[in-house]
């Protein structure tokens, strides 16, 4: 009887360890996820500010005034454009 | 222990008894102390127990980006830092200050003044920030200095979208346009979540969600911004050169009803709204009322020809030109003895309308304008639209019938005739597929009546300025004397032109209405007509839309080969 006793003893010391090192386990991964996440939303606040300046330099007025000024570039003349359709080649 | 010593220490019975009630007296207090903590203060000690690990925090949504119909940004949040201090924290050395001011570049008086009023627990300093200025200004150590994330709103189209995407305030919340309009949409819904935190202040563990935060949705317009700079770039010019107050313009899809292009002028910076005023801030397609005259010709002469007591060559005598009705008397500016009902609209003809209207039975045509919206605001879910106004047929006046939102009337109300007779609502986010409508006109109507309207801008039409090249376009002027104190200002116009192009097939409408040209010339066909002419063109280019008319320049229309109308 105290013999068993004692290996329940021994199973509940190692069971209570395990627990806790599991417990601190878990914690360590969460605040790395929560790093991640952290992460996650700062790429997504560079990704909209990425494209704020996208569509600030791409500025239809601005490529216009570059187009036709720096670049010396006019729109193609109608008579030398043709449309085709998607269905006929 | 022997007997003898235990005769020799006999000790009272009551002691061993006071010492065993004493021991259960102790027992049953501690039990009492303990069902009173675990039982009826439980709540308050865990409470307590909880303050000193776990956090709620509050986990904010960012709002929603407003894109074009290609996905290029029209609206995006970016976060920034706003600093402020505690007045009576902050003891700063005057070099301190003199560094602060200059990061966050506001006045060192005014600095001094905020930092100086020790009354007040919280004083903002600067709002708005970027986080490169509040990282330097977190850098410098500063006691009794804070600052908290914000968001703030940046519109990369700039004066360009404004009217239309509006804007929000310091607190995020939508103030004008779409912004406000579908602010549920956009805002999304801040949540909350009870973490465990460690004494190192790192989240260790997640304890309950108590609500579930949802980022705002991005919300994409049907605007094309190409086709939207363009329209603003061509309306500008044109109200710089004919000095006119305002101006605005629309193009919409006629196969889906989407709204490409609303643009206003003046506009203003929506990154800057320092300097505002009540105009820049209108939008006047959809805000402003007016009466359409001309530019609604075609719709009643579509409904006398729907009526079958018409053809399109059916004459109708105009002499002499003038025609009074309950005391006003209409004028044609090119009085004709007798016109064709083509010609009524290509001449804009305002005695052969009018006799036209006159003829046609009221009801009918109350009955259509209300089912293209007349006398009701625009269903599209932006604020302040203008219910415009529609008289029971009862009670017709036959010079103002109907009033309705600016832009947005005169376009819609082409619709129908662009499409076959089929009204379709309009839209200004993107629903990418085509739009069923109701039936308000026959298709014969429809077609009739767009051949009509060819003809009016071919010379000795009203809005040969109309035309472009490869396209065939057909379309109404407007030139309506200005309401002002409930008659009618002398010279006080507004300009107008709605077409749709290719005729053969349309795919367009544009509207472009200028308010009170001042120099010199009002007609609707010289000062709005080239604008729609622009517009039209680069729209047509840009959607890549088949030509369906010879590609030979246009000359612009000699003296005499334009018609003028007063109204």
């Amino acid at each position: 009887m105290a013999k068993l006793n004692l290996l329940l003893l021994a199973v509940l010391v190692a069971c209570a360890l395990g627990l806790v090192t599991s417990q601190h386990k878990a914690r360590k991964l969460f605040s790395e996820l929560e790093r991640e996440h952290g992460r996650a939303r700062e790429l997504d606040v560079e990704y909209g500010r990425l494209q704020l300046e996208a569509s600030t330099w791409g500025l239809h007025s601005r490529v216009e005034r570059i187009a036709t000024g720096t670049l010396g570039m006019r729109p193609a003349d109608p008579r030398r454009t043709r449309v085709v359709s998607r269905d006929s080649r | 222990m022997s007997a003898a010593a235990q005769a020799l220490v006999r000790l009272p019975v009551w002691r061993a008894r006071f010492v065993l009630a004493a021991l259960v007296g102790a027992f049953a207090l501690l039990v009492a102390r303990s069902i009173y903590l675990q039982a009826m203060k439980t709540d308050f000690l865990q409470e307590k127990g909880d303050a000193r690990y776990s956090r709620l925090l509050e986990v904010p949504a960012t709002r929603g980006r407003i894109l074009d119909r290609n996905g290029d940004a029209l609206a995006v949040s970016t976060p920034v830092k706003s600093i402020w201090a505690i007045p009576a924290d902050a003891g700063l050395s005057s070099k301190q200050k003199k560094t602060l001011a200059s990061l966050l570049s506001i006045d060192g008086r005014e600095l001094e003044k905020k930092l100086s009023d020790a009354s007040r627990d919280f004083v903002y300093l600067k709002r708005q920030v970027s986080p490169e200025i509040a990282e330097s200004v977190l850098a410098l150590g500063l006691p009794g200095v804070h600052q908290h994330a914000e968001h703030r709103r940046y519109y990369p189209g700039g004066e360009v979208t404004a009217q239309v995407i509006g804007f929000t305030g310091v607190d995020d919340a939508g103030q004008e346009g779409v912004e406000l309009a579908h602010q549920a949409t956009l805002a999304g819904k801040p949540g909350s979540r009870r973490v465990i935190k460690d004494r190192l202040g790192r989240i260790v563990e997640d304890v309950e969600a108590i609500r579930a935060g949802e980022d705002g949705k991005d919300l994409a317009l049907s605007i094309d911004s190409k086709i939207q700079s363009l329209a603003f770039g061509a309306l500008k010019a044109a109200v710089e050169q004919h000095r006119a107050k305002a101006g605005a313009a629309v193009a919409l899809d006629v196969a889906s009803g989407e709204i490409l292009a609303l643009v206003n002028v003046p506009s203003y910076n929506p990154n800057n709204r320092a300097r505002l005023n009540g105009a820049q801030l209108r939008n006047r397609v959809i805000t402003d009322l007016f009466e359409p005259g001309s530019t609604l010709k075609p719709f009643t002469i579509a409904l006398a020809l729907e009526t079958g007591q018409i053809t399109p060559a059916t004459r109708i005598a105009t002499a002499p030109g003038r025609l009074t009705l309950a005391g006003y008397t209409i004028r044609d500016v090119h009085p004709a003895a007798e016109l064709s009902v083509a010609q009524v609209l290509q001449k804009s003809s305002n005695v052969g309308a009018a006799k036209l209207a006159l003829a046609l039975p009221r009801e009918a045509m109350w009955d259509l304008y209300r089912r293209v919206g007349f006398g009701a605001p625009p269903q599209l879910g932006f604020p302040g639209a203008a219910a415009g106004r529609l008289r029971h047929h009862r009670g017709w006046r036959p010079i103002e019938q109907a009033s309705m939102a600016y832009g947005h009337g005169l376009s819609v109300s082409l619709v129908p005739l662009a499409r076959d007779g089929e009204l379709v609502a309009l839209s200004l986010v993107k629903t990418g597929a085509g739009a069923s409508g109701d039936k308000v006109l026959s298709a014969e109507s429809a077609r009739a009546v767009r051949a009509m309207l060819e003809l009016a801008v071919q010379p000795g039409g009203t809005g040969p300025r109309a035309r472009i090249m490869g396209w065939r376009v057909a379309g109404k002027t407007g030139t309506a004397h200005k309401q002002e104190n409930g008659g009618y200002a002398a010279d006080k116009y507004l300009a107008s032109f709605v077409g749709f192009a290719p005729a053969s097939a349309p795919r367009l409408v544009v509207a472009v209405m200028i308010d009170e040209p001042a120099a010199g010339q009002h007609y609707g066909g010289t000062v709005a007509a080239p604008v729609f002419a622009q517009v039209m063109q680069g729209a047509l280019r840009l959607l890549a839309v088949p030509h369906d008319a010879p590609l030979e320049p246009i000359p612009l229309p000699g003296e005499g080969e334009e018609a003028k109308e007063s109204t």
